[in-house]
């Protein structure tokens, strides 16, 4: 019998979970789950050398190991820090790190236009759930903000560049899935850009992925920009025999048209499978496709929201956390006048509108 | 007068040729080196000497070379920092300048110490001449024997290549400056592993200043232990101190880390005192990114002590009454200087330097580059200082490489210890426009509340 490799034990606010040694913070805490994960803008467990860079993940280590129990002084990035048996670490329990992160929160948002009405990405954009889940409601960002020209680089994707939160990650997609990267940042600090230079395309049969993996609206689909909002689509697992890659995609109908197509996520928003252009980008009809079903849907997705089939509920860790059950402050619809339950958004054939509240929920189309 | 071991011959007629450096004794490192001592030998010397990094964090250099990793048929590479942009430092650019052999003997002998054969000198842009004067320093070395194959018939091989950087302050942090020499954008890479264990193209690597590794030199020629001897407490050996500002005789001085801040400003060997006259307000010791220091404060510790120039003592206090040794630009500022102008120039070099990987530093530097505008030109609120308070306070610590910290310090530290001159800029709009606040309650010192 193969002798049994020795497993590191973390304990992440307060849940203790055994790893394999060389796994990160922040994948051991994505293990554990719920509201104990850090958020992660710039970190993609598929692409080589991500991470590190938005701080958004930042915990405290209040014991480095069994061995040498001291704390780290620093807070640390835990998509970058493995983690060592014995460690402690605290997420939600540290002051340090929400308050931390709280800044890192307004940084990525001082220069970012807040276009989100008119933005394709969001309903699913990762900015989006950061700002709410830990950002402030006001700005002290009293300055213009950093703007830059919209791009079309080639037919398929568009580059916004005054969305970019710099995460690296389509820089990284275009060296790991590529054979020549033409596009990367250019300049240095707040007035780094990501650009092509000279050449103007981005041309290869993988360089959809970027859309995907872009965190904010600041690369998009030129194919799909402003023909619908996210969570009126209904999104359905499908494949298809593809020469090039798996073709293992998500369709996003609405009605009978496919709108978009993209690669297939998980929980944490990352792909599946990276897709080809072609699947992506030129199989837009219900016949190009064998369906499976419906798509699992996870918290990072409005999409949810509508008694969708098959939501995929995020842990309830709290009382495990801190020792007891909350408190609840309210049940938002005991007082709500607006907020109707009654009213399934997703099932109103177009965008709603107050009729379809003063009706109650019948749509008067 | 202070011992000089650096700097000593800088000014014999010639040394910059190879043939007057020879007949002053130069390259006798190498020989004593190579003919008598083996590599950890030599290491060993430089641990006893207690010499700490001079370019700016202070670490101990014999210590940092022990940490290198040596796995069977991996190379390994030295590379030299001679990256130098931190405003206020022009120390090394003296040092090549005037004696570059003294920097190749020290590269050849620390080289052989860590088994380099390939050794980098990575230069700032803007030090296009002196790359001249290296490439010629290194040809002449190289012509009598001291580089090459088989170096004094030891077996030991080593060649030194200069490589010019583009301008960019960030190539001075050790791993951009590795990732920029491998041709690479300059961003500092996230740590662990560190350049010990995976360095410039993956391979176990040393990054040193031009000024520790010139020192090694007379650490070899006098021994480890006879070179301790010289300074106080872990401040050991000379050190190089660029000085700038509103003084009489700006420069570059080599000193022993005996004498007082008070002497090094008011005596003529050193800086000469304050020029035209005019009275001391500030002053920042170790380069842009330490904190700045008022008069009272940089004379005597908190406790009431001489500050002396040395490591431990220019810290002693720690940020909130002390300040740090950097990397020795001493940057003095009389009683016309407007601090929050001053501190307006540091935010913007900052701002322009930040290679803009860490959301913290990336944007961080740019508020506070915008908010000190505003109070400088008369533009300012009350609660903007507070908001400075807290941008520095959430960027440190925070980001990947020290230049976010670098640049949350002068900040905090100017606020800490000049609040009242921002306050007067936010309360006479117009007045700070048209004179400066002066010199205040700084020139002597303050009573020290516990
Ligand atoms: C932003 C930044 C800029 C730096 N610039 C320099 C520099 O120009 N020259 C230098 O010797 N060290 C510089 N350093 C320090 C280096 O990272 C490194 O610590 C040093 O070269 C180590 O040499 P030492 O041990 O001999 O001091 C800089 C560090 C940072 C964070
Ligand atoms: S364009 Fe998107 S993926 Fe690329 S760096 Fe910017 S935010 Fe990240
Ligand atoms: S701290 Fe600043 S300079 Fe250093 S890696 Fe981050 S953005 Fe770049
Ligand atoms: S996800 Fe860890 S720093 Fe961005």
């Amino acid at each position: 019998m193969a002798e049994e490799k020795k497993l590191f034990k973390v304990t992440i606010d307060n849940i203790t979970i055994e790893v394999e040694p060389g796994t990160t913070i922040l994948n051991a805490a994505r293990m554990i789950g719920g509201d104990v994960a850090p958020p992660a803008m710039c970190y993609y467990s598929k692409l080589k050398g991500s991470g590190g860079k938005c701080r958004t993940c930042l915990v405290e280590v209040a014991q480095g190991s069994a061995a040498d129990p001291r704390p780290m002084p620093k807070l640390v990035a835990s998509c970058r820090t493995t983690v060592m048996d014995g460690m402690v670490v605290k997420n939600i329990t540290s002051e340090r790190v929400l308050d931390a992160r709280a800044g890192v929160v307004e940084f990525l948002l001082i220069n970012h236009p807040l276009d989100c009405p008119i933005c394709d990405q969001a309903g699913e954009c990762h900015l989006q759930d950061l700002s709410y889940e830990h950002g402030k409601a006001g700005t002290r960002y009293e300055f213009k903000r950093r703007t830059f020209e919209k791009h079309d680089l080639g037919p398929y994707i568009q580059l916004h560049m005054t969305r970019c939160i710099l995460c690296y990650r389509c820089v990284f997609v275009a060296d790991q899935l590529t054979e020549k990267r033409v596009h990367g940042v250019l300049d240095r600090g707040d007035h780094a850009q990501i650009a092509t230079y000279i050449e103007k395309a981005l041309d290869n049969d993988f360089i959809g992925n970027v859309i995907d993996v872009c965190p904010v609206g600041a690369l998009t689909d030129r194919t799909f920009r402003f023909k619908n909002r996210v969570w009126f689509l209904k999104p359905v697992d499908a494949h298809r025999d593809c020469p090039k890659c798996a073709g293992k995609v998500t369709l996003w109908y609405r009605g009978d048209e496919v709108f978009r197509v993209t690669a297939r996520k998980d929980y944490w928003g990352e792909v599946h499978d990276w897709i080809c252009n072609e699947c992506r980008f030129e199989k837009k009809k219900t016949s190009d496709w064998v369906i499976e079903g419906p798509t699992n849907v996870s918290r990072h997705s409005v999409i949810s929201a509508n008694h969708y089939v098959k939501k995929e509920q995020p842990k309830e860790l709290l009382p495990e956390i801190i020792g007891r059950n909350p408190k609840l402050l309210m049940d938002i619809h005991d007082v709500s006048e607006v907020n109707k339950p009654t009213i399934h958004l997703s099932a109103l054939p177009g965008p709603a509108h107050s009729d379809d509240f003063n009706n109650n929920g019948v749509s008067s189309k | 007068m202070g011992r000089k071991l650096l700097l000593e011959k800088a000014h014999v007629p010639g040394i910059r040729n190879y043939d007057v450096y020879r007949r002053e004794g130069g390259y006798a490192a190498v020989e004593k080196a190579l003919k008598t001592m083996t590599p950890d030998e030599v290491t060993e010397q430089v641990k006893k000497s207690g010499l700490r990094g001079r370019g700016g964090a202070g670490f101990p250099t014999g210590m940092k070379w022990s940490f290198l990793a040596k796995p069977e048929g991996v190379p390994r590479y030295l590379v030299c920092n001679a990256d130098e942009s931190e405003p206020g430092t022009f120390k090394d650019r003296y040092l090549m300048e005037h004696i570059p052999h003294l920097l190749i003997e020290g590269l050849i002998v620390s080289s052989y110490a860590l088994g380099s054969n390939r050794t980098f000198i990575y230069i700032r842009g803007e030090y296009a001449w002196i790359v001249d004067i290296l490439e010629q320093a290194i040809a002449e070395a190289k012509q009598n024997g001291w580089l090459g194959k088989n170096i004094l018939g030891t077996g030991f091989n080593c060649e030194i290549y200069v490589q010019r950087g583009a301008g960019a302050y960030i190539c001075g942090e050790e791993t951009a400056l590795i990732e920029s020499l491998e041709g690479k954008r300059g961003n500092p890479r996230i740590k662990p592993p560190f350049p010990a264990v995976k360095g410039l193209w993956d391979c176990p690597t040393v990054v040193n200043n031009v000024e520790t590794l010139a020192a090694v030199v007379p650490i070899i020629n006098l021994g480890g232990d006879e070179y301790a001897k010289i300074g106080v407490g872990k401040s050991t050996g000379t050190k190089l101190i660029s000085a700038c500002g509103n003084i009489n005789k700006p420069g570059v001085y080599e000193i022993d880390m005996t004498i007082s801040v008070e002497e090094f400003i008011y005596s003529d060997e050193y800086c000469g005192g304050i020029a035209n006259g005019k009275r001391l307000k500030a002053c920042i010791p170790g380069g842009s990114s330490v904190p700045i220091l008022p008069a009272n404060l940089l004379l005597k510790t908190a406790k009431g002590e001489t500050r002396m120039m040395n490591y431990e003592s220019l810290s002693d206090g720690g940020f909130q009454t002390g300040s740090m040794m950097g990397s020795g630009g001493f940057i003095v500022l009389d009683e016309d200087q407007c601090v929050v102008r001053h501190t307006l120039t540091l935010a913007r070099f900052y701002r322009h330097e930040s290679c803009g990987q860490c959301s913290p530093c990336r944007e961080g530097t740019g508020w506070m580059e915008k908010i000190l505008h505003n109070i400088e030109y008369g533009k300012g609120k009350m609660s903007d200082i507070d908001l400075l308070w807290d941008i520095q306070r959430k960027i440190e610590g925070n980001t990947i490489c020290p230049l976010g910290d670098a640049a949350a310090w002068p900040v905090a530290a100017a606020i800490r210890h000049f609040r009242d001159e921002f306050e007067w800029h936010v309360l006479n709009r117009q007045e700070c426009l048209t004179r400066n606040y002066g010199l205040a309650n700084y020139a002597t010192p303050l009573p020290i509340t516990a």
